[in-house]
């Protein structure tokens, strides 16, 4: 892949001049080029090494309230023209005629001091998968099936619009995770444990396979002899970085532009207003170099910011991406993203964290008599009209007496956004984050999530004890 | 038609080096997408993709099996497609040889002829599939003073036409279309506020009956205002047809014979066993046009064919293909899907059908008397597993009293084990309705499920 831009300026400009010649607001055209490599080990074998390759570009044109969007895999100047025709048929008659676009200079962005992926040897990523399949099979003979995955991406990528923004940044991740099975008297479990990072190959000099390996074992062996989880609502104590998921869904969702503008969320017409515990603090921020939701640029060339979305239990702002900034004469929060040049852009969080407090985690679990300690928690998800929210606990213990006592089987949390962020009574300073897989209206984006060890009062345990 | 994807695939095939085995998967489609609210079109998509993904067999030295690697890219452009091919090539090198890794072969087996096209896709005007979505979000708003907000209001429709050619012989082509429609309501009272989802499914616009998407938004929706959180119990539930859908999608991934062979699967060594509760017949059928997943061939090229995997409860066979069923020692059953062009075959269901009952909804309620009807769930990926079958989902619903439905419920879970589940199953519905997804649905009612509130 050669450092040339991946589609010339008067190109450029000639496509989104055509992009406007039935009227509109804005064009934009946005060019993807992306390679990825992933290698898997499942059941010692290395079954698949798999590379792709996506290029090509999607073009918008926004008029009034309607947005006509087409895309190509054809990025010559008739293939982008032919897609800016396309896109731009359902912009009204407006006020037809030639309007010139001129861009300004190009913002460049880039993956700084990275191991790009390609300079790396295949050979060389499967002795990871090696180390880690050892690894966790060394935790013991209960541990019966081993699968480890590993890829990396290289996404460049080019914005430019008629407003004359032109920006391209260039985006490497890498990925490692591992799934275990143990298998004892009581049936199957599983274990899981991902390191994700917006870094290249070098984060494995920093990271240890094995340490990823081991804790996916002993997640799945702990859960061998685990009793099922209580029903009903109980106290919850969240470990750090057990995935700030709780807040990516309780409130994360709803605090996006896109939602609040048609009415559709919880937190609509509420700046201003408490809506959480005080020692809520909560942060937006896609600058965080190297996490799984940081960019150089955002989908629509805007750059990244930090936004406090609550303070101190006050919520202080929404997630803005440029077309639900624009209805409310504001600038975009650099929380435009898309899955791909395929896809339209929208509301998407970066990096979500609730800012770290002073207690001690120790402490908060020895202050509370029965509950459960959640240790690692899967996925969930929000319906950000009602706020009631799921999330799935992957290693939980019951709290008996402030002690971690018995491992719990996986089950469902269940609760209610702006319930559940009232409850947190104590937050402490061991701070961590986890990344994840965000999905919404069908487009998957990486995000990451963090949070230290916290305490919510009361929140229903979906077992069935 | 897609004699050119054919062609296209079977000119890459006929680069396979000596000792090489080349498979090659060749897509191509056009979709449609528009999104009305307040009258206005919001959002408009239209556009044509392709790809191609290619596997290479590389024989390992002294007889230790083949080598395989993958590789794909989104387009059909020759000198792209050239590089796949030698992508690909270079990934084999790094596999371990496995025996058990070959490409299908053809088994004999005829294709079913289903016809999964429908002209009206391309042959309708986009002002037509325009209005019909602005005309459903119109009706939907009008449809009940309560409705105060209609998120989104969609149609979107999908041309697909696939080709697989391999160095053993297989050569085959199909296509299908798809269209949709869907929208989102939002009820309220006061300050509460309710959603409902409701969509109608087809092969073409013309098949679509925007009222049954409508209805059921806001039946949904109205239904769940002034729903509060239940007292915890044990208790019987019935699930809506489109949980049930949901749920068998579930079960089908511990029926793939990939998982039960890695030792992922609840369901490993059970063959023979009673698995469910009497009654409970559950059938993989993708030569049933009518079914969403519907296909003549399969991700590997083989025919497409009837599997009956549980018959009365007794779990009877698994599905495979082609190399999971030769590391089980036994032969594909036809089962091999893959995620598009970027993804490998692996073995999975299509066109899951549990035999139908003979009761509708209302003497399935009748029959149960007093327990939890669920409408929809959430957390399916996070709270069930199909590898241990610990399931707990969150849930929103109806509580059923005296054999009918009563108040409504929000904000609890429901939990068991997918294995106890099924044997637990008390009322199978005749209720069937094809729905998008692997899966068909009716109403199924599971007796002593936990359920988790207060």
């Amino acid at each position: 892949m050669t450092d040339t831009a991946l589609i010339d300026p008067d190109v450029l400009e000639r496509v989104l001049t055509t992009a406007l010649v039935g009227g509109g607001d804005m064009a934009e055209v946005f060019a993807e080029d992306t390679s990825t490599a992933s290698a898997m080990l499942d059941d010692r074998k290395v079954e698949e090494l798999s590379s792709g390759r996506s290029r090509g570009a999607g073009i918008r044109v926004v008029d009034g309230d309607t947005t006509g969007f087409a895309h190509t895999a054809d990025l010559s100047e008739a293939g982008l023209l032919a897609a800016a025709r396309a896109a731009a048929a359902v912009a009204r008659q407006g006020e037809a005629g030639v309007r010139t676009v001129a861009l300004g200079p190009p913002s460049r962005h880039g993956p700084g001091d990275r191991t790009l992926p390609d300079t790396v040897d295949k050979g060389h990523k499967l002795e990871l998968l090696g180390r880690a399949d050892e690894a966790a099979r060394a935790m013991g003979d209960a541990i019966t099936q081993v699968q480890v995955g590993c890829g990396d991406s290289r996404r460049r990528v080019l914005i430019a619009n008629s407003e004359g923004l032109l920006a391209q940044d260039d985006q490497i991740r890498t990925r490692f995770n591992v799934v275990c099975v143990a298998n004892g008297d009581t049936g199957m479990q599983t274990g899981y444990e991902s390191l994700a990072r917006t870094e290249g190959f070098e984060v494995f000099e920093r990271f240890a396979v094995e340490d990823i390996a081991t804790r996916a074992a002993a997640r799945a062996l702990a859960k061998l002899s685990a009793r099922p989880a209580p029903s009903g609502e109980v106290p919850i104590v969240l470990a750090g970085g057990s995935g700030g998921i709780l807040f990516h869904e309780a409130c994360g969702h709803g605090l996006e532009a896109d939602h609040i503008v048609k009415d559709a969320s919880v937190y609509t017409g509420r700046v201003g207003q408490l809506v959480a515990s005080p020692l809520v603090t909560l942060v937006d921020d896609g600058t965080v170099l190297g996490e799984w939701g940081n960019f150089g640029v955002d989908d629509e060339g805007c750059s990244p910011s930090r936004n406090v979305l609550i303070e101190n239990g006050i919520l202080t702002d929404y997630m803005w991406d440029w077309l639900r900034a624009r209805k409310e004469g504001r600038k975009s929060s650099g929380n435009g993203r898309r899955q791909s040049y395929q896809h339209l852009p929208m509301v998407r969080m970066t990096n979500t964290y609730l800012l770290a407090g002073t207690e001690d985690a120790d402490e908060i679990v020895a202050q509370t008599p029965t509950g459960v300690y959640v240790k690692k928690l899967g996925g969930g998800q929000v319906n950000t009209t009602t706020g009631d929210f799921v999330f799935g606990t992957t290693e939980a213990y019951l709290i008996e007496g402030g002690r971690i006592t018995e491992p719990l089987r996986d089950a469902n949390l269940i609760g209610n956004g702006p319930e559940v962020l009232r409850r947190i009574d104590a937050v402490a300073t061991d701070f961590d984050m986890t990344p994840g897989t965000c999905g919404k209206d069908g487009q998957s984006v990486p995000v990451g999530c963090g949070q230290a060890t916290l305490r919510i009062t009361g929140v229903t345990l979906g077992g069935t004890a | 038609m897609t004699d050119d994807l054919l062609d296209l695939a079977t000119s890459v095939v006929g680069q396979a080096r000596p000792g090489e085995g080349v498979e090659v998967y060749a897509t191509r489609g056009t979709d449609t997408e528009v999104r009305a609210y307040e009258g206005e079109v919001e959002s408009l998509t239209s556009a044509d993709s392709s790809g191609v993904g290619i596997r290479v067999l590389v024989d390992g030295a002294g007889g230790e099996g083949s080598r395989v690697g993958f590789a794909w890219a989104g387009s059909l452009d020759p000198t792209v497609v050239a590089a796949t091919l030698a992508d690909a090539r270079d990934n084999a090198r790094f596999a371990t040889p496995d025996p058990d890794v070959v490409l299908a072969q053809p088994d004999g087996v005829a294709a079913t002829e289903i016809d999964l096209w429908d002209d009206g896709v391309a042959s309708t005007p986009m002002e037509k599939k325009v209005a019909l979505a602005i005309e459903l979000e119109r009706a939907t708003r009008a449809a009940d003073p309560r409705v105060r907000q209609v998120s989104s209001a969609d149609y979107s429709d999908s041309r697909v036409e696939v080709a697989l050619a391999t160095t053993t012989g297989i050569s085959s082509s199909r296509r299908r279309t798809n269209a949709f429609l869907s929208v989102d309501a939002i009820a309220g009272e006061g300050a509460e506020s309710q959603t409902g989802t409701g969509f109608s499914v087809g092969r073409g616009p013309g098949e679509l009956v925007p009222d049954e998407a409508m209805d059921d938004a806001v039946e949904r929706a109205t239904r769940m205002l002034g729903a509060t959180k239940a007292r915890s119990a044990r208790c019987t539930v019935v699930f809506d047809q489109r949980v049930v859908s949901t749920l068998l999608s579930v079960v089908a991934s511990a029926l793939s014979g990939e998982a039960v062979v890695k030792g992922r699967s609840f369901f490993a060594g059970r063959v023979g066993e009673t698995v469910a509760a009497g009654g409970v017949t559950l059938v993989d059928d993708p030569t049933d046009a009518r079914a969403y997943g519907a296909a003549s061939h399969d991700g590997e090229g083989l025919a497409c064919r009837r599997n009956v995997l549980i018959a009365d409860g007794v779990l009877r066979m698994f599905v495979f293909d082609t190399v999971s069923a030769r590391r089980a020692g036994t032969v594909s059953t036809g089962s091999a899907v893959r995620g598009g062009f970027a993804g490998t075959p692996s073995a999975g269901c299509r066109a899951l059908v549990l035999t139908p009952g003979s009761k509708g909804l209302d003497e399935v309620l009748a029959s149960v008397g007093d327990g939890f009807y669920v409408q929809s769930v959430t957390g399916v990926h996070s709270g069930v597993n199909p590898v241990s079958g610990d399931f707990s989902v969150g849930a929103e619903g109806l509580m059923i009293r005296g054999g009918v439905l009563a108040e409504p419920v929000r904000e609890v879970t429901v939990a068991s084990t997918l294995q106890r589940m099924l044997q637990s199953v008390v009322e199978i519905g005749g209720d069937l309705r094809w729905l998008p997804g692997v899966a068909a649905g009716q109403t199924l009612a599971i007796a002593d499920m936990a359920l988790s509130g207060d």
